[in-house]
């Protein structure tokens, strides 16, 4: 009954039948309560902050007048050296907790894929630290990676064994890796990687599962090692699934808060881009100047968002 | 249903380890007890609200909320007055106690006043931020001058602004040294140190002795996190050694060579007589290390007295305090710290509100605040109080009339949080290992920015 079943010629515009105008309109209709939805939540709030970047709002109101400042903000953030390295840190700890789970997640959601006893079980015991609030799994974290009263520093010191008649312990010292500027990148990325992993491994398992069985047994008859069925197999069939995870993480983890929050407050050369946002536009209470680092926020994750569309059109083409 | 059955042991395995692997997180080695009793807690209960029957009868029924202390036994203390409040004059105090940080409570606050949200009532209100949040505030001199005039002059007139009395003191502070008498006695010190070196060389000599038999035993700790605990300490390095107060007549001060000395005096003691940790330090991490016995000196304010005094901590009987050391070129100081009461102007109950500040700031309350939780009284009378002074004695004059030296909050106004956060983040930068060469003049230029701003 639709106008698309009509096999006559499209009738020039204005002349459309009655039939297919009152359809237009339901179609407009039906979808405007989505497009509202849509601009509320996302185009309003988004152009709201677009604008404020151009103004030098104050979060305390009322005790400057809001002005526009045209590109000020922007030429300021230009120099902001302090905002360049919160990029450079956020991206390190991308490339590094991206990786890290990526390979992880995927020599685990292999193990839990193939079949042995007990793999419910696995499954299920898996996603514990994903099941665990950031921000707890955070603090959990802090008190294990203490220097003084940290368990990772009291285990490791105590842990030792003896090769070739020499003695090592696993740590010789107590350790602040959280404190320790050159230790608090590894110690918030081991945190992330720790809580993440098992939620590539997850979304890499529902991959691995629609690939049919008998692809393997065909190739098993014709005499392929495992290592040659996984890449010639599993790996090229896995890789819409790998796509999504890769660009769900890469995502979540440029715009990183809890755990750098928790771990290092307001230190200087600790903070990832979201951590500085927020003490720009909370605790200095330049809305205006906050605006502009979210606005540059969006430029850098879209253009990551960017980069993995064309990769993915143009590997489908 | 084999499968169903393989589910819930699944389930039930991983609550088993989810709770397993947070007790071990908990557990570490022995951790110190986050809440030590105070002394004398028992002997002293809040006292009554004092016109109760006219408060009663006018304001009965009325709900308020007050963000309140969270930092030591500071949550005990507000929701055993709030109860009290309630009882005599049917108000109901909500109690929701504030972030520990205080620059994370002033972004909690300005959150809500710049939403004109109602959901505040009263709120506690740092010594530096009234000049910030007047706007905000409710002018309580009509009502409260009368016990204003108890109180302090000096911080009545801070709280005091375009002749508005914005909020009302609650209780004062400055920093003071802790020390442990046991362990000075034991390595053969007669008298707690009087210069930072004289500090550095007792930390260093006791901490090597203690360590034998403690391994988390450390000489000094500190509050070295980069939050506006940092700047009240660093403050107290820096014109202790003669070095200003960062901004001095509206100048920055700060790149000087004293300052420089006294910051990388403070940079090559980290982990050698502290924790290499203390650089993430806040009172509470003070207070536990210095209760538990872990460490021989310790740098906080008076509320650690109390709790240290009290059951539940390991050096009951073993500490004293004295004024804060000082550097080669200089006197003894302590920051000004301390805490008021304010009432939000978007409150719905505003004299309800403004009854339970004149509870909260009452001499009978102050007297209670000191006794049982060790905070200083801003009320003049009873600062003097025989039985205060007896479990307080940081009030005894050699200590309480030490110089106090004030942030530089009257410069910088609204821009009060945004430069503090400027100067503790490079203290925190020179901590972790930076040259004070390198990280003060960008500090110096920051500041100058903040104050041409404005």
């Amino acid at each position: 009954m639709s106008s698309v079943a009509t096999p006559a010629p499209i009738p020039p515009r204005g002349r459309r039948t009655k039939l297919q105008r009152r359809q237009t309109r339901l179609g407009w209709l039906l979808l405007l309560p989505a497009l509202a939805v849509v601009a509320f939540v996302a185009i309003y709030p988004l152009g709201k902050t677009v604008y404020q970047s151009f103004t030098n709002q104050e979060f305390l109101a009322g005790l400057t007048p809001t002005k526009w400042v045209g590109l000020h903000n922007y030429h300021a953030l230009f120099h902001d050296t302090i905002f360049r390295d919160a990029i450079v840190l956020t991206l390190k700890f991308t490339a590094i907790t991206v990786g890290f789970e990526f390979v992880l997640g995927l020599i685990i959601a292999l193990v839990v894929n193939s079949s042995f006893k007990g793999r419910g079980l696995m499954r299920a015991v898996m996603l514990v630290p994903w099941a665990i609030p950031t921000v707890v799994a955070a603090k959990m974290w802090q008190w294990m990676l203490d220097d003084t009263y940290g368990v990772v520093n009291d285990l490791g010191t105590r842990i030792h064994f003896t090769l070739f008649g020499w003695h090592f312990h696993l740590l010789s010292h107590s350790h602040a890796w959280i404190a320790d500027p050159s230790t608090q990148l590894a110690s918030v990325s081991a945190v992330d990687i720790w809580k993440t992993t098992p939620f590539v491994a997850l979304l890499l398992l529902a991959g691995l599962q629609v690939i049919p069985n008998d692809l393997y047994e065909a190739a098993s008859v014709d005499g392929a090692s495992k290592l040659q069925q996984f890449w010639r197999i599993t790996l090229p069939l896995l890789r819409p699934a790998i796509l999504v995870t890769l660009i769900f993480r890469t995502l979540d983890a440029l715009r990183v808060f809890d755990v750098f929050s928790v771990f290092f407050g307001n230190r200087l050369g600790a903070q990832s881009m979201a951590v500085y946002d927020q003490g720009a536009i909370v605790q200095d209470g330049h809305v205006g100047y906050g605006a502009a680092v979210s606005v540059a926020i969006f430029l850098i994750i879209s253009l990551f968002v960017v980069m993995y569309v064309t990769f993915v059109r143009v590997s489908e083409q | 249903m084999k499968h169903r059955a393989l589910l819930i042991v699944a389930g039930l395995v991983g609550a088993a380890t989810l709770a397993v692997s947070l007790s071990v997180a908990a557990a570490g080695t022995s951790r110190p007890r986050t809440h030590a009793t105070p002394a004398k807690s028992a002997a002293i209960v809040p006292p009554r609200v004092p016109n109760r029957a006219a408060i009663k009868a006018k304001y009965h029924g009325q709900k308020i909320t007050f963000v309140g202390d969270s930092v030591g036994n500071g949550h005990v203390r507000d929701l055993a007055l709030a109860k009290r409040f309630t009882k005599d004059t049917g108000i109901k105090v909500t109690v929701v106690p504030h972030p520990a940080a205080s620059d994370q409570s002033y972004a909690q606050l300005a959150r809500a006043f710049s939403s004109k949200s109602s959901s505040i009532d009263v709120a506690m209100i740092d010594v530096v931020w009234p000049g910030a949040f007047a706007p905000y505030l409710v002018n309580l001199k009509p009502k409260l001058a009368k016990q204003a005039k108890l109180h302090l002059a000096s911080i009545v007139a801070n709280d005091t602004i375009g002749g508005k009395l914005v909020a009302m003191p609650w209780f004062g502070d400055y920093g003071i040294l802790y020390y442990r008498t046991d362990l000075l006695k034991k390595y053969g010190y007669t008298a707690p140190p009087k210069t930072w070196t004289q500090l550095f060389q007792m930390a260093k000599k006791i901490q090597d002795g203690e360590k034998k038999s403690n391994s988390n035993f450390a000489g000094f700790v500190f509050q070295g996190n980069a939050y506006e605990g940092l700047t009240c300490d660093a403050l107290e390095w820096i014109a202790s050694a003669g070095g200003g107060h960062y901004i001095d007549g509206g100048k920055v001060t700060i790149d000087n060579a004293k300052a420089r000395t006294i910051l990388d005096a403070f940079r090559t003691q980290i982990g050698k007589i502290t924790p290499q940790g203390v650089t993430t330090y806040q009172e509470d991490q003070t207070e536990h290390a210095f209760d538990n016995g872990d460490a021989a000196f310790a740098r906080n304010w008076p509320y650690q007295y109390g709790i240290g005094a009290g059951a539940g901590s390991k050096v009951a009987g073993k500490f004293g305090v004295t004024v804060l050391p000082h550097g080669a070129a200089g006197g003894s100081v302590g920051t000004v710290g301390g805490w008021q009461l304010a009432v939000s102007k978007f409150s719905k109950h505003k004299n309800a509100a403004i009854e339970f500040v004149r509870y909260m700031t009452s001499p009978g309350v102050e007297k209670f605040d000191a006794i049982s939780n060790s905070n200083v009284p801003t009320i003049v009378s009873v600062a003097k109080n025989k039985a205060v002074v007896k479990t307080n004695p940081y009030l005894k004059p050699a200590i309480a009339s030490v110089p106090r030296v004030t942030r530089p909050a009257k410069f910088l106004g609204t821009h009060y949080n945004e430069a503090s956060k400027v100067i503790y983040q490079g203290v925190n930068q020179i901590l972790t290992g930076t040259p004070a060469s390198r990280v003060l003049p960008q500090i110096k230029s920051r500041l100058q920015q903040i104050l041409n701003s404005k």
